[in-house]
């Protein structure tokens, strides 16, 4: 069996319970087995990560520790460089583009002995939410496989939640972390903007492009977060005191359009979080509305200026939908960028407010649980809505301001299905953040 | 340029490069676009100068 955790797993490498070579063949075994199925990895590196377990093993045996992901089978997302292979971002338009070097993100988890397994599917260049358009085929739900992980990062969300992978870095623009977390049943940790490097990772928007850990529980989240700041934590996560906890729920917007599971399961834990002490008031985002508008013009802006020169050359290389919504983007005006880019501030500004006299912001994170494969809409609040704006609806705000952001499990709603719970800190306190996030998941266990 | 001479001019674009699929996609970003003007975020030109 593959320990859930990092810690279990860590706990077991240094009792010499087990060993790297015997966790990574494990992982292996079950990408084997299910991974026809999901379609979780595009690329799987059996013998590098057999080669990596087997440093990893040799090094602890001569009393070398390199910290807690040592020997630890980690997934990346496929739009992340790692030397010597294809950066594919899910598309054909990138075939053949073998990167020289690895990202910064990626050359830190080798740091730390990471064992890598393979390259994680996803949505096209990270334009998406439910992973359909890829170039290598949808992911598939660990749970219902005629349904979507959610995405972008979806195949790293899968490749968690069935042990193919005991993490995945994936990246985040508009929720593709936290989205398929929640859809998952798994926890999706977007930092602050600019804390860790993008460097080396296909950009969708670099303007609200984020880089995080998708994993099982918060502290292996937080593992992740300090290997990838290159920098021990001087004491381990701490549990946040739920006496003095404040959390403020903006409640106007974020809760008005929810699947009625999703409702029950987040009202729940907000009912289990104020029997053990705490305080959750309303707070307000006064120009919520415009979230969406102000995203979708700075997402569209910035991947029209990527894109512009291989939808020109190659645009069949493209899968259909990412290709209409490329070229639909090349008519963003930049009046309306700029627009967009002030209502940036704005929103920002709104948040910080939200955050005067709270802790942190505490929200679901996907309205509905994961879709059906295919389905462009669903229905919700009387009306069909399209899956994609409703899948972004909560997320994408954090995006835009920079926050720390995070989806932790929260109970299941129809068909059993996953739903996640979002929590949102001020600028710079992602740590905080995490000992926020350990109380309200340890208090929903 | 008003948001409905973008869309025209725009959507008279994509069928003249044979993309007469993006119309809904235009008319979508149009709505979200009028909705981003109407709020006036930004500063402008004849209205007082701070932010």
């Amino acid at each position: 069996m593959v320990p859930r955790t990092i810690d279990d797993a860590g706990r077991l490498l240094r009792a010499k319970k087990v060993s790297a070579g015997e966790l990574l063949e494990e992982c292996l075994a079950r990408i084997r087995r299910d991974n026809a199925r999901l379609n979780a990895f595009i690329l799987v590196l059996e013998d590098e990560a057999r080669a990596a377990a087997k440093r990893a093993d040799w090094e602890r045996a001569n009393g070398i520790d390199r910290g807690p992901l040592h020997g630890i089978p980690l997934s990346i997302k496929d739009l992340f460089d790692l030397k010597g292979t294809v950066t594919t971002a899910a598309s054909r338009v990138r075939e053949g583009i073998v990167a020289d070097q690895d990202s910064p993100a990626v050359a830190q988890l080798r740091r730390s002995g990471a064992v890598l397994v393979g390259k994680t599917n996803l949505h096209e260049f990270a334009l998406g939410t439910t992973n359909e358009d890829s170039a290598f085929g949808p992911a598939r739900h660990p749970q219902d496989d005629s349904r979507s992980p959610g995405g972008s990062s979806g195949g790293s969300a899968v490749s968690v939640a069935t042990g193919m992978a005991l993490a995945s870095l994936g990246t985040d623009t508009g929720g593709s972390i936290r989205i398929p977390a929640a859809a998952c049943g798994l926890v999706g940790l977007k930092p602050g903007h600019g804390e860790l490097s993008a460097e080396g990772v296909v950009p969708l928007s670099r303007t609200l492009d984020h880089i995080g850990p998708i994993t099982s529980c918060v502290d292996d989240a937080w593992h992740i977060l300090h290997v990838l700041r290159d920098r021990r934590p001087e004491s381990p996560l701490t549990s946040a005191a739920t006496a003095t906890m404040r959390l403020g729920l903006p409640r106007r917007y974020f809760m008005d359009l929810l699947e009625d599971g999703v409702r029950a399961s987040f009202d729940a834990a907000v009912d289990r979080l104020r029997a053990v002490g705490v305080t959750i008031s309303d707070v307000d985002i006064p120009h919520a509305e415009l979230i969406a508008p102000i995203y979708v013009h700075i997402v569209f802006g910035d991947a029209a200026a990527y894109h512009a020169e291989a939808l020109e050359r190659v645009p069949e290389q493209y899968t259909p939908n990412v290709r209409a919504r490329l070229d639909m983007a090349r008519y963003v005006l930049a009046e309306d960028y700029v627009r967009a880019l002030d209502g940036r501030r704005v929103l920002r500004r709104e948040v910080d407010a939200a955050l005067r006299h709270v802790d942190a912001l505490v929200l679901p994170t996907l309205p509905i649980v994961a879709p059906p494969l295919g389905a462009p809409t669903v229905s919700l609040g009387g009306g069909d809505v399209p899956v994609r704006n409703v899948m972004l609806r909560l997320t994408q705000l954090f995006n835009i301001t920079g926050n720390p952001a995070i989806s932790l499990p929260c109970g299941v709603a129809s068909g059993g299905l996953p739903c996640g719970l979002q929590v949102a800190t001020r600028h710079g306190e992602t740590d905080r953040l995490l000992q926020i996030a350990r109380t309200i998941e340890r208090t929903m266990q | 340029m008003t948001i409905q001479d973008w869309l025209k001019q725009s959507i008279a674009d994509a069928e003249r490069r044979g993309r007469p699929e993006l119309k809904p996609l235009l008319e979508g970003l149009a709505q979200s676009t009028q909705a981003l003007r109407a709020a006036a975020l930004g500063g402008r030109a004849d209205g007082p100068t701070h932010d």
